[in-house]
């Protein structure tokens, strides 16, 4: 065990190993190597998803009208407060984890074997909340369609107020058949799974509710080129939301439409530019893997707390090291959150 | 942190709440804000970014260097490896966000004034 623990307190001079540079142990020192390098990682993807995002920046799907569930609150549109109380669980278990560091130092094992427990419990509701959001990600809630040129258009009612497909589509007759054994064969690719109405159905859909207006992927900036310009509904218009088109125009990207949209997923995206679906399940994803790893070395670590591995080496300095990691991971969260979320 | 064993012992626990206090809060204003978007806030720019952006990354920033000192005990570390790390960190970073930034925002106006069309 002696490789393996430096506690800097050896009688040995400089020359022959007795020095720790910049006073701290070796260990500590690879921790805080290995969360430059993680961080300039998350960096860059974070710095990839800006650069899309300013390529893109007039038609970048608007946050709040993205993440609007909170559990047990069905329909109620509740922007950001779902994220917000996944932030403070996890600031919560860095709190406890920070307090399980402190027990380490006064050398108390049951307290510290408790809050690291805590810490692991927050890191498991976190995961398990992040499951939640890229499930209704996944799902989708409004429905839309994306035209032949690639973009999204989705419909809202001459309010302003968004409308479900399901709402105004139009079952048509013969437009989709159950898969029965005789038209079955070995060698049958898989189909794509289809959505639940048709692009003729959704166009049918259109042309019989005449209220209906397309609202497109464009932000709409009160530009004096913006305000002439006489494509777009009056009215209904507002700075920084998207752009409603008239019903003439609606129809005209109607007729473009190519495929019904339901929900998110790497290739096409309800909300808008398909980039924010690929940077949010990719950044949140490496993130929660981040969490996921941490809770297993946490408990690990936890293991070890109980089985009095470290009160033998009379150090918790085990405990610090996997606290730096589990506290950069809630540092890692804040800028996600700031990203994705608030800006 | 062993260095810091033995001064301060009583108070640390303190500290550690007081610290999750402030975040809290700042994560509280943080959201108030990004559900109320002020307009006084955002539909104001500052250096081509809207100021509502400018306050959610200074407070971003205000909750790492709390976590980053508090939490990971940066404070307690020796000025070397304090600064080895965050200000090579800052660097890089700055550095990023510089290039790809304004890379971006290039493409961005290609794409506006070109002819590329893609809303059909």
């Amino acid at each position: 065990m002696g490789a393996t623990v430096t506690t800097g307190n050896n009688t040995e001079n400089t020359w022959g190993g007795g020095n720790e540079p910049m006073g701290a142990s070796y260990g500590k020192l690879m921790m805080w190597f290995f969360i430059i390098s993680d961080a300039l990682t998350f960096s860059g993807f974070l710095a990839a998803y800006g650069f899309s995002r300013f390529k893109f920046i007039d038609n970048w799907p608007i946050a709040d009208e993205v993440f609007t569930h909170f559990p047990f609150m069905h329909g109620v549109e509740a922007p950001m407060y779902y994220v917000a109380l996944m932030t403070f669980i996890l600031i919560f278990s860095s709190v406890t984890m920070v307090l399980a560091v402190d027990a380490g130092h006064h050398m108390k094992q049951k307290k510290v074997a408790f809050y690291m427990l805590l810490t692991i419990l927050g890191g498991l509701i976190f995961v398990g909340s992040q499951a939640w959001e890229w499930k209704n990600f996944i799902k989708g809630e409004y429905g839309a369609v994306e035209t032949k040129g690639g973009s999204i258009i989705q419909f809202v009612n001459n309010k302003g107020e968004r409308v479900k497909l399901e709402d105004f589509a139009i079952d048509l007759p013969g437009q989709r058949e159950a898969l029965t054994r005789d038209k079955g064969k070995w060698f049958m690719k898989d189909e794509e799974t289809l959505t639940t109405y048709s692009v003729a159905e959704v166009q049918a859909g259109f042309a019989a509710h005449p209220e209906l207006l397309v609202r497109t992927e464009k932000i709409y900036r009160d530009t004096p080129e913006d305000k002439a310009n006489k494509k777009l509904q009056p009215g209904l218009n507002h700075n920084k939301k998207r752009e409603v088109l008239t019903r003439a125009e609606s129809e005209i990207m109607v007729a473009n439409a190519a495929i019904v949209v339901e929900g998110a997923n790497l290739k096409h995206n309800e909300y808008g530019s398909k980039l924010f679906a690929d940077f949010f399940f990719f950044i949140t994803g490496f993130h929660g893997f981040h969490v996921f790893s941490g809770v297993i070395i946490n408990f690990i670590i936890f293991l070890n707390v109980v089985l009095g591995t470290y009160e033998k080496r009379r150090t918790y300095e085990m405990v610090e090291k996997v606290g730096l990691y589990w506290h950069f991971v809630d540092l890692v969260w804040v800028f996600v959150f700031t990203f994705f979320y608030l800006v | 942190m062993a260095h810091a064993e033995g001064h301060e012992q009583g108070s640390n626990i303190k500290r550690i709440w007081t610290v999750f206090g402030i975040l809290s809060v700042v994560t509280i204003v943080e959201v108030y804000l990004g559900i109320l978007r002020p307009d006084f806030l955002y539909m104001n720019n500052f250096i081509s970014m809207n100021l509502l952006n400018w306050v959610f990354i200074i407070l971003t920033l205000y909750k790492a260097y709390k976590i980053t000192w508090v939490f990971m005990h940066m404070e307690g570390e020796t000025a070397s490896l304090r600064w080895s790390v965050v200000a090579t960190v800052i660097f890089l970073v700055l550095y990023l966000l510089f290039i790809l930034l304004v890379e971006a925002d290039y493409i961005f106006e290609v794409f506006k004034n070109g002819t590329i069309k893609w809303n059909f």
